[in-house]
């Protein structure tokens, strides 16, 4: 049960301390562990800010690859509610029947697809095609461009190292100006088009904000996706049993979900700027600072979770903060969730057992943390039923 | 069969009947606005958040530890308040009234 198993690195700092720290860009963050901590945190908007400079509240800090403010992520109350209403309904459309039946059939094809295989590499093969895929459905945009973002690979921020690549990163951004003056020429039913015939308060989005918007959408639900889809893929695996178990009692499959999201916290750390000099865990923290919600770590804690370091596939009660807590809470969950929901009742239906073949695993480095987040590679067999 | 009344945001009266399961699936079943159930009732998120009418608490009982946890730390909670995700449908809740709460 070794390699789909993703360790609580966290554990001992926040039983002791409540509190951990890393370096980042010399921009240091106080990482800030246990469940009612983080949630204390994200709900005090005022003090543990959002709307600092653009790309500051994220660990890594993307201050010095980009200038455009991700929007309602990066916007405070009040005016995140608005942006929030914006795009809320938008990103409510995963659960209407015609994107449900589309992305179960995406699903289904890709699965049938392993199915034939000898033997696929999931993160690329699987994990980044499917995210891909369904994101055209989020964006409502022709399926055949999903090939583009699947060949930019799984690093949109990144080269092969650690290090943010501004190179890199900027043909993303060059895509998306690309893809706005195509909307402004000739409008149509895809959420560019929509961003830019919006109001919020009387005023039409500016086309910077417009890109806040989709900078966030492609970025904050691509490695997250391809994480949660490939270690649950690796789960599954060495637990046969429970493929089983959802194909026996699909009942349970929702709360299977919730589980999975919470053991594997497929986004660690959200950071904010302290606006004031403040304490948290007894602990002080200065004005223009940093800190970080660290979800994964809050997700463990035995105060709220029993056993909270076993995948329990039909944990009932699950408060756990994978999507975020408060007024930043994931946009799209939504979307997220149901791909997820979607790939284990297929996946329940079509396989009967996956080999690991072979496996390098993705290890972030947080300061005094080392944190499994997924893999570079997995390579496994599909085995049919 | 337990008939219950939503009353909206707006102040629309919604009055569903159900035998079993949770009041959130309920009212998502019945696209009672305001009530989203995104975690499917594992009280990871708040969006099944209502008021119990006053006169009804006893018909509900008080929130759970962990379902305060919750409340206690979103704007629109007062005493009356429960996650409909942790209310299972009984002939209890026969002629139960519940407040959407407001959201941001």
């Amino acid at each position: 049960m070794k390699k789909s198993a993703l360790p609580d690195p966290f554990e001992e700092a926040r039983v002791n301390k409540g509190y951990g720290e890393m370096d980042d860009q010399n921009d240091p963050v106080t990482m800030i562990l246990g469940l009612k901590d983080v949630r204390k945190c994200a709900h005090n908007w005022k003090t543990f800010q959002s709307g600092a400079e653009p790309g500051r509240i994220v660990i890594p800090s993307e201050v010095n690859i980009r200038d455009t403010r991700q929007i309602p992520f990066e916007v405070d109350p009040p005016e995140h509610k608005d942006f929030r209403a914006l795009v809320d309904p938008w990103f409510k459309r995963p659960l209407e029947a015609d994107y449900s039946a589309t992305l179960t059939q995406q699903i289904n094809d890709i699965v049938d697809e392993m199915l034939t295989k000898d033997s696929i590499e999931v993160v690329e093969g699987f994990s980044l095609r499917l995210q891909s895929r369904a994101l055209t459905l989020l964006l409502n945009i022709p399926y055949e461009e999903s090939e583009t973002w699947i060949s930019w690979g799984t690093h949109v921020f990144r080269s092969e190292g650690e290090a943010l690549d501004g190179d890199k990163a900027n043909i993303l951004y060059d895509y998306i100006d690309e893809k706005i003056t195509k909307a402004i020429e000739n409008p149509g039913d895809d959420l560019y088009s929509m961003l830019l015939a919006a109001t919020v308060n009387g005023k039409k989005l500016t086309r910077e904000e417009v890109k806040g918007v989709m900078i966030l959408t492609f970025a904050g639900g691509r490695d997250t996706v391809i994480n949660a889809i490939t270690n649950s893929i690796a789960y599954l695996a060495e637990h046969p049993e429970s493929l089983n178990r959802l194909l026996n009692e699909p009942e349970i499959t929702g709360r299977a979900v919730e589980e999975l999201i919470r053991y594997f916290s497929p986004l660690t750390q959200m950071g904010r700027v302290v606006t004031e000099d403040t304490q948290v865990c007894e602990h002080a923290i200065k004005e223009d600072s940093r800190i970080s919600l660290c979800w994964a770590s809050a997700n463990r804690d035995a105060k709220v979770f029993e056993n909270p370091n076993d995948v329990v596939l039909d944990r009932k009660i699950n408060p756990h903060v994978a999507f975020g807590f408060s007024h930043h809470n994931c946009l799209g969950a939504t979307h997220a969730r149901q791909i997820m929901n979607i790939l284990l009742k297929t996946l329940a239906k079509k396989v009967k057992s996956i080999d690991i073949i072979d496996y390098k695993e993705n290890i972030e480095e947080l300061g005094e943390f080392n944190r499994k987040v997924g893999y570079n590679s997995l390579t496994v067999k599909f085995n049919g039923r | 069969m337990a008939k219950i009344t939503f009353i909206t945001t707006d102040n629309k009266n919604i009055t569903v009947e159900g035998t079993s399961g949770s009041v959130m699936q309920l009212a998502v079943d019945n696209s009672v606005p305001g009530i989203d159930g995104d975690c499917g009732g594992v009280c990871s998120c708040a969006t099944c958040h209502v008021h119990v009418a006053p006169e009804h608490v006893e018909k509900t009982g008080t929130a759970s530890e962990i379902e305060e946890d919750m409340l206690d730390l979103n704007d629109y909670s007062n005493e009356y308040s429960r996650l409909c995700c942790q209310l299972e449908i009984s002939d209890k809740l026969d002629g139960l009234v519940l407040q959407v709460a407001e959201s941001d």
